[in-house]
């Protein structure tokens, strides 16, 4: 089965909490998705803190990239290129995949192709086939292709791009405040859901109302595509504070199901709009909050009725994983780009940045 | 025996093959530059250098800690990267033993001082006149208290590490004519020692997998130490990993926040 044009890519990610690698063939199929979560590790913290993220990652980086070569059913000698986020991310944390990833292509004497994490997520959208896929998850056909409309959400970014080519962006719209998952984090600690975030309040707007509470809708004067979360999360804190001193109580549920709804509302409008304003036709929807389940229903109807085609990743491609990074690194090998031996970790990388 | 020694734990980047009894090349540079953007084209020279084909190398030595939590990791993970890719193990060589050993021949006692910060060192006694030995193994000191320490050892003691300039007028005066300083081309962590104290352990048999291979911080994360200290003062509740978090307040995100 193995063809003498295709290239398949050894990817890792180390970027925030999660530890993974995946090899991908031709940018579309993933052999291999292997994820060690430091989820746990972090709970009692209520946050991802920097240094012990780092240390797990070195602790478990071998294990995760032998692994997915393992599961592909592959050696190192037979993958074509490897593949690696560089940022934005946790400085500590990427360094740690960066230098692996360095000395494997430079002993193994592979191409090296760094990776923007965000640009992995929107590749995530051209992901066709991975481990685990279930017989009624082929809602790829046709297989996407740009141009197309992407909203990017996730717990640091929330962008409006038009992917223009592969790994080439405009972006279009951006918060101007706070991302949309950092948002989802901040009211789950507030009303003592936790860490994180965005699936558990995900989870307990399931059973809310989403209209029990009339949240404030942000719109950016002169800026259709840009978004803004700071009103809205101080407003619920507020609403959370006043129920305090009054002595209420506060239903968890409807509270998570009117914020949810809220940010929701802001993201599927400005997306519809950008969709239609553009004329691409297609819509994606990339990066950890595109798994939560609203955001996907809502995003489905509003395509439905805009005679939109909508592309969403499986939840477990929204989340961080090096599939997408594999996906990236493709088209990124496939235009010639190439990386030294002296890559380094970039922190605060801007999208469309190389 | 071939080995690739890597030492990236201070400011200083270093690699180095030695092979046998012979340094065949090392490559030191003590500048501002992170060692992600020099250790690896620093290896690529040495091995252009030698015409060497680094599966001939047997076992890859790292400089294992303590020292910057960063820079041990980037030495860690490029060598658990090579050992990965040319399937051969690791030397996990402690940082402050390598040092020692790069003074080996020195009647003197022998302290490297790595600044810790706040008058912190990371430190340990050797003796290395013939072969190396351990007289306090590397642990993390106030100067202070290792001045005491030096103080009941009554020998002379040779420094060296990039707490010497931090320190140097307080050891000066605290221990007197007892003390010396390495000059500026032994004074400095370098990858020639690491593989060289390498070959020893090599010999026999210390070795570990590149899976195994960890840095060895001495230290727990500044985040894990408040928690921990406030456990202890009752004021945070023992929390279960993966379950919901009380009220979240008095769990800040943050580090910094977490000790009140």
């Amino acid at each position: 089965m193995m063809n003498g044009n295709d290239v398949w890519i050894l990817a890792i990610e180390s970027s925030c909490d999660e530890t993974a690698a995946a090899v991908v063939r031709n940018g579309r199929e993933v052999l291999s998705n292997v994820i060690a979560s430091q989820i746990a590790l972090h709970t009692q913290f209520g946050g991802v803190v920097p240094e012990i993220a780092s240390r797990k990652h070195i602790e478990q980086i071998n294990q995760v990239i032998t692994g997915a070569l393992k599961e592909a059913g592959m050696t190192l000698e037979e993958i074509t290129a490897i593949g690696v986020t560089y940022g934005p991310g946790l400085v500590g944390a990427l360094l740690v995949g960066v230098a692996e990833a360095k000395a494997i292509a430079y002993a193994s004497g592979k191409p090296l192709v760094g990776v923007h994490h965000i640009e992995g997520h929107v590749a995530a959208n051209f992901i066709t086939s991975y481990p685990g896929m279930s017989a009624g998850d082929i809602s790829r056909q046709p297989e996407l292709e740009p141009p197309f409309i992407c909203l990017i959400v996730s717990g640091g970014h929330t962008h409006l791009v038009v992917v223009k080519d592969y790994g080439e962006f405009d972006i279009i719209g951006r918060t101007r405040d706070d991302a949309a998952g950092e948002a989802f984090d901040k009211v789950a600690r507030a009303v003592g859901l936790g860490y994180p975030g965005g699936p558990k309040v995900d989870q307990a707007a399931k059973e809310g109302n989403p209209h029990a509470i009339e949240f404030p809708r942000a719109r950016v004067e002169g800026a259709p595509y840009d978004f803004s979360f700071s009103g809205l999360k101080s407003a619920v804190l507020n609403y959370i504070n006043h129920a305090k001193m009054m002595g209420e109580e506060i239903c968890v549920a409807d509270l998570a199901a009117s914020f949810q709804n809220a940010v929701v509302e802001a993201l599927v409008s400005r997306t519809v709009l950008a969709a239609r304003e553009y004329g691409t036709g297609k819509l994606a929807i990339a990066g950890g909050v595109a798994s939560n389940s609203a955001l996907r229903a809502a995003m489905a109807k509003a395509c439905t009725e805009n005679g939109l085609q909508f592309y969403y990743p499986d939840p477990i491609l929204c989340t961080d994983n090096a599939a997408m990074i594999g996906a990236a690194a493709y088209y990124e090998y496939r235009k010639g780009t190439r990386h030294g031996w002296d890559l380094n970790a970039i922190p605060n990388l801007k999208l469309g940045e190389r | 025996m071939k080995i690739l020694g890597i030492e990236s734990s201070s400011m200083v980047a270093s690699v180095a093959l030695v092979t046998d009894d012979i340094t065949m090349a090392e490559y030191t540079v003590n500048f501002k530059k992170t060692h992600s953007q020099t250790l690896l084209p620093m290896i690529d020279e040495i091995v252009r250098m030698l015409e060497l084909d680094l599966s001939e190398v047997d076992a890859i030595a790292v400089s294992g800690g303590p020292g910057s939590f960063t820079g041990l990791r980037i030495g860690s993970a490029t060598a658990k990267g090579l050992g990965l890719a040319l399937h051969k193990p690791l030397i996990h060589i402690p940082t402050l033993d390598a040092m020692a050993y790069g003074l080996s021949g020195t009647s003197s006692l022998l302290c490297p001082i790595i600044d810790a910060r706040r008058n912190q060192v990371y430190t340990g006694l050797y003796h290395c006149e013939k072969r190396l030995e351990t007289v306090l193994s590397s642990c993390s000191l106030e100067i202070g208290e290792l001045v005491k320490e030096l103080e009941r050892q009554e020998e002379t003691v040779t420094f060296l590490g990039d707490g010497v300039p931090v320190h140097r007028a307080f050891l000066e005066e605290r221990l007197g004519d007892a003390c010396r300083f390495a000059p500026a081309h032994l004074n400095r962590q370098r990858a020639a020692a690491v593989a060289a104290l390498g070959i020893l352990y090599l010999e026999e048999g210390r070795t570990e997998t590149a899976m195994e291979h960890k840095p060895d911080y001495l230290r727990k994360a500044q985040a894990e130490r408040e928690l921990e200290e406030a456990k202890r003062q009752g004021k945070v509740k023992e929390l279960a990993a993966g379950h919901s978090v009380g009220t979240g307040k008095e769990n800040p995100g943050n580090e910094a926040e977490v000790n009140p």
